[in-house]
Formats: C-alpha cells, sequence, structure tokens
C-alpha cells in the first residue's frame, strides 16, 4: 500500500499553487491520476518518485518510509524502487534499445530479464538499434522495458500514450496491462483519455488545483454503471446533425464513427468535441455526456 | 630556426587543456545544475579572463606568486613551488587564463540535455557521477571538443599573461608567441614569420577539423 501525504507550494506558469493531496493506493491495484494540465499530477509522481522534495508531508511504501518532513527521512530516488516511464521517454541516445536496458540492471543482477524484456515487448529484431531510429511506439516500448529492468514494486507512467496514433495507443494498452499483471506491479497512471483509464484502471483520482476531488472505480468514476447496457463505448463527437424531428450523432469511437439518434432535447445538451458515452439497451441507443 | 619555442608552446598548450578538462566538467556540471545562490559570483569569475586584459591578470599573479609576498613564500618554502619564471607557473597561469573556454562549452553542452535523462538515470539507481560519466558526458561530445580545442588554441594563443608571469627565458618560458615579438624586436623579420606562419597554420587546421567534425561532414562523408 502507498499512502501519499503531500504539501507543496508549485509555481506554475498560472501563477503559485498549493499542492495538498493526501491518497492511498493499493497494492497490486493500476491507478489513473487524472486531471487538467497543471493540476499537480506530474509533480506527485515526481515527488513519490524523489525527483521533487515536498515542502512536508509524509510518503510511506508497504510499510517503509520514503519521506516524512518530521524526522528528516528523505529516500533519494536511487534507493526508492521505482520504474518511471516519462512523457519524453528519455532514452538514452548514445546507447542502442538493448545497452539502455543493461544500463538499468542492478548490482549483481541476472542480466536473463534483459532477454525476457526484449522478447516481450518484440523488440528483439531493435535491439541494436539507437533511438534516434525508432518510432514513437518503439520508443514507448523501450522506455516502459527500461523501466521495469529493475523489478520495481511501483511503476510510474507519466502520459505515456499520448503522442501516438490511436492503432499504437490500442496495442499498448494492451501491453500496458499484461506487464503490470505478470509483474504483479502498482502502476500509476497519468491519463487524459478516457477510453484509456476505463479499459486500464482499478481505480481513478480526478486532481484540480493540487487537490484530489473525486475518486473511486474508473466505472463509478465516469458513471458507467448507471446504465446497465448490453453494450457501451466511449468516443468523442465529431459532427451533429439535424434530420427532421431528430439528430444524427457522429461519435469516433475507436477508429469507427458511429451514427446515433438522439432527440433534440438531448441533442441540445451535446456539443463537437464532447466526450461521451453511447450505450444500448436492447433497441433503444443512449447516448450521454460524460 | 629554434624550434624550442614551438615545442615548449604546444607542450603547454597540451598540458593546459588537460588540466582544464579535469577541472572544468565538476565546475560545469555544478554550474548548470544548481539553483544556488554562489552560482553567478562563481560564473563571473569564471568568465573573467574573458574581458579582463592579460596583462591585469598576470600582473596580479605575478603579484601573489612572488616569493617575496605571503602566498608566493609559502609555495616556495612548504612546497617548494616556485610559480613566477618558471614552466610551472606559466601552467597554473594558463589554466587560469582559458578557464572560461573549457567551462562555458561543457556548462552549454549539459544544459541542453533535457533534465529526464538524469532524472532516468537516478531512478535507476544510479549515483550522480556514474550518470555524469556513461549518460550526460557521452551525449556532449560536440561540446566536450569545442571545449578541448578551444582551450588548447586559446593557450597557444597567449601573450600577456605569459609575458608577466613568466618572463622570457628561453627553453623555459619563451613560448611562440613571445619569440615572435622577440625576432621582431631584434628586427629578424624572417625568423617572425616563421612562427607566425606556423602558428597561424596549425590554429587554423585545428579550428577547421572541429568545425568540420560538429558540422557532421566526416559523419555524412563516412555513410
Amino acid at each position: 500500500m502507498i499512502q501519499l501525504n503531500l504539501h507543496k507550494t508549485l509555481s506554475s506558469t498560472g501563477g503559485k499553487m498549493a499542492l495538498d493531496l493526501d491518497l492511498t493506493i493499493e497494492k497490486g491495484h493500476f491507478v489513473t491520476l487524472f486531471g487538467e494540465s497543471g493540476a499537480g499530477k506530474t509533480s506527485t509522481l515526481r515527488m513519490l518518485s524523489g525527483l521533487l522534495k515536498p515542502d512536508s508531508g509524509m510518503i510511506t511504501v508497504g510499510g517503509t518510509t520514503w519521506f516524512d518532513s518530521r524526522s528528516n527521512i528523505d529516500l533519494k530516488p536511487q534507493q526508492r524502487k521505482v520504474g518511471y516511464v516519462f512523457q519524453d521517454y528519455a532514452l538514452f541516445p548514445n546507447m542502442n534499445v538493448r545497452q539502455n536496458l543493461e544500463y538499468a540492471l542492478q548490482k549483481n543482477q541476472d542480466n536473463s530479464i534483459i532477454r525476457e524484456l526484449l522478447e516481450f515487448a518484440e523488440l528483439e529484431e531493435l535491439q541494436h538499434r539507437k533511438p534516434e531510429t525508432l518510432s514513437g511506439g518503439q520508443k514507448q516500448r523501450v522506455a516502459l522495458s527500461r523501466a521495469l529492468v529493475q523489478r520495481p514494486e511501483i511503476l510510474i507512467l507519466d502520459e505515456p500514450l499520448s503522442a501516438l496514433d490511436l492503432k499504437m495507443r490500442i496495442k499498448l494498452q494492451e501491453y500496458l496491462l499484461q506487464v503490470h499483471k505478470k509483474y504483479k506491479l502498482t502502476t500509476i497512471l497519468v491519463s487524459h483519455d478516457i477510453g484509456e483509464i476505463v479499459k486500464l484502471s482499478d481505480s481513478v483520482f480526478e486532481i484540480q488545483n493540487g487537490r484530489v476531488i473525486k475518486n473511486g472505480t474508473a466505472a463509478d468514476f465516469f458513471g458507467l454503471n448507471k446504465t446497465s447496457a448490453k453494450f457501451r463505448f466511449s468516443g468523442e463527437i465529431l459532427k451533429i446533425q439535424r434530420e427532421d424531428v431528430i439528430y444524427i450523432i457522429s461519435v469516433l469511437i475507436g477508429n469507427d464513427i458511429i451514427r446515433v439518434v438522439s432527440d433534440p432535447k438531448e441533442a441540445a445538451l451535446l456539443r463537437i468535441g464532447d466526450q461521451v458515452l453511447v450505450a444500448s439497451k436492447a433497441f433503444n441507443p443512449i447516448i450521454q455526456k460524460l | 630556426m629554434d624550434w624550442q619555442p614551438l615545442v615548449l608552446t604546444f607542450k603547454l598548450a597540451v598540458i593546459t587543456t588537460a588540466i582544464l578538462f579535469v577541472i572544468s566538467i565538476p565546475i560545469a556540471s555544478w554550474l548548470s545544475s544548481t539553483k544556488s545562490k554562489f552560482r553567478p559570483v562563481l560564473e563571473t569569475l569564471v568568465s573573467m579572463p574573458l574581458v579582463l586584459p592579460p596583462t591585469v591578470l598576470g600582473f596580479y599573479m605575478l603579484v601573489a606568486f612572488s616569493p617575496a609576498n605571503a602566498f608566493g613564500s609559502w609555495l616556495n618554502d612548504w612546497l617548494g613551488i616556485k610559480l613566477i619564471f618558471s614552466f610551472g607557473g606559466l601552467v597554473v597561469a594558463s589554466v587560469i587564463y582559458s578557464l572560461p573556454f573549457m567551462v562555458q562549452p561543457i556548462q552549454a553542452g549539459l544544459s541542453s540535455l533535457p533534465s529526464t535523462l538524469k532524472e532516468a538515470s537516478y531512478t535507476m539507481g544510479k549515483s550522480k557521477f556514474t550518470t555524469l560519466l556513461k549518460i550526460l558526458l557521452p551525449n556532449i561530445k560536440p561540446s566536450l571538443l569545442t571545449g578541448i580545442v578551444l582551450s588548447f588554441a586559446h593557450t597557444v594563443g597567449e601573450f600577456g599573461v605569459v609575458l608577466m608571469i613568466g618572463g622570457n627565458m628561453p627553453g623555459k618560458t619563451k613560448v611562440a608567441s613571445i619569440a615572435i615579438y622577440d625576432e621582431v624586436e631584434a628586427l629578424n623579420y624572417a625568423a617572425a614569420n616563421s612562427y607566425s606562419l606556423i602558428l597561424f597554420t596549425v590554429t587554423f587546421v585545428i579550428l577547421l577539423l572541429v568545425y568540420l567534425t560538429n558540422g557532421g561532414y566526416f559523419k555524412r562523408f563516412s555513410q
């Protein structure tokens, strides 16, 4: 179990902001931090991994204290067992794929894990390539594999898939889930993509202006449990079109555009670009704003 | 022609550059990452030789190292080091005089690397030293090369500091730039021209190699 109690004054582009967080993450869970840019998500991850020092507060992980401002405990990032996948991947340009992974080996660690990870991420053929020659999805897989070399208990993913195209994103979401289960990790993800969050996470914390304003399971969180539906998908509204007395709403779900009928009253509440949930109960499609 | 001044010049430049390389990396690394309020002070001190007349620097070093003064006599009595009018003194003076030419390119190189590279290495349990050696320095090779070459060329070209602190002792402190001055004073233009031409050519070739390397010319060529 990870307990975070963090206070820190952050100076961002919009002036100063007081981060004041209190969260508990169960061991083995896949947790998402969700919220607008600048809400304090990345700072939270940086404080957990020891890259940023909180002004005051406490961090305990599985009964061990990593940070405690009252008794002056502050473990260095080197001493915390955290695998960190950065938004820009942070692959070492002077090393090839294999060397990037090997660098992360701990003293006296058996290097069979390198082969296992390369194989699992389907990187064997790319192992002698330099990072600059890889595509975004390949770099992401290298970064993730590299974070796993030291067998961390906690995996931190800071918007790992935001720069990738949809097809690659879906593939890597699967991969993330497999990794999370296979290595029995506690995974903390920062993401804006609701589909991704629903698909991956056990629980979600919404952070706004440095505070947790809402938390729950992903399904509770986005209201998916309110409808008992035969099918349901989340997507984005592309077009709202009037046809006689009804409205036709085009929603992008995955790579497909789905057209859903809606009555004028419902349609009036929807705007292009809204994230919506499309569900069906028998013959009656429901479209609902998230 | 007497080759001694040229040999002395390049010996001085090689030793100075080697010492500078070793001491500038920690300085540049500290300057590129610190938030300390002393940073501007140290940055200023490192950069002073860029703007200060070399004679000013030479004058103060002459005063400081003179056995007639406290520091100089301490060096002389306790360590047996005599820094004025000696080759050792030239090395010390050159190191100080060329410091910005080594520190600044390395500092700029380190600052240009994304901070996540360093952070990623820390989260893998690697020390600051390992990170510097295995990750940061290998990724700023062009900056290192620039630092090395600029310091080398700058040391070859120094005159004022050397004259103040080293004087003009053949085989000990008479470097090429001073030899040229000497020959001109003696109206021996042919010898002055030989020295000058060699310095001119060598400096040109060195700088050209740097620009070609950093511009990726050789890489394109070899691919």
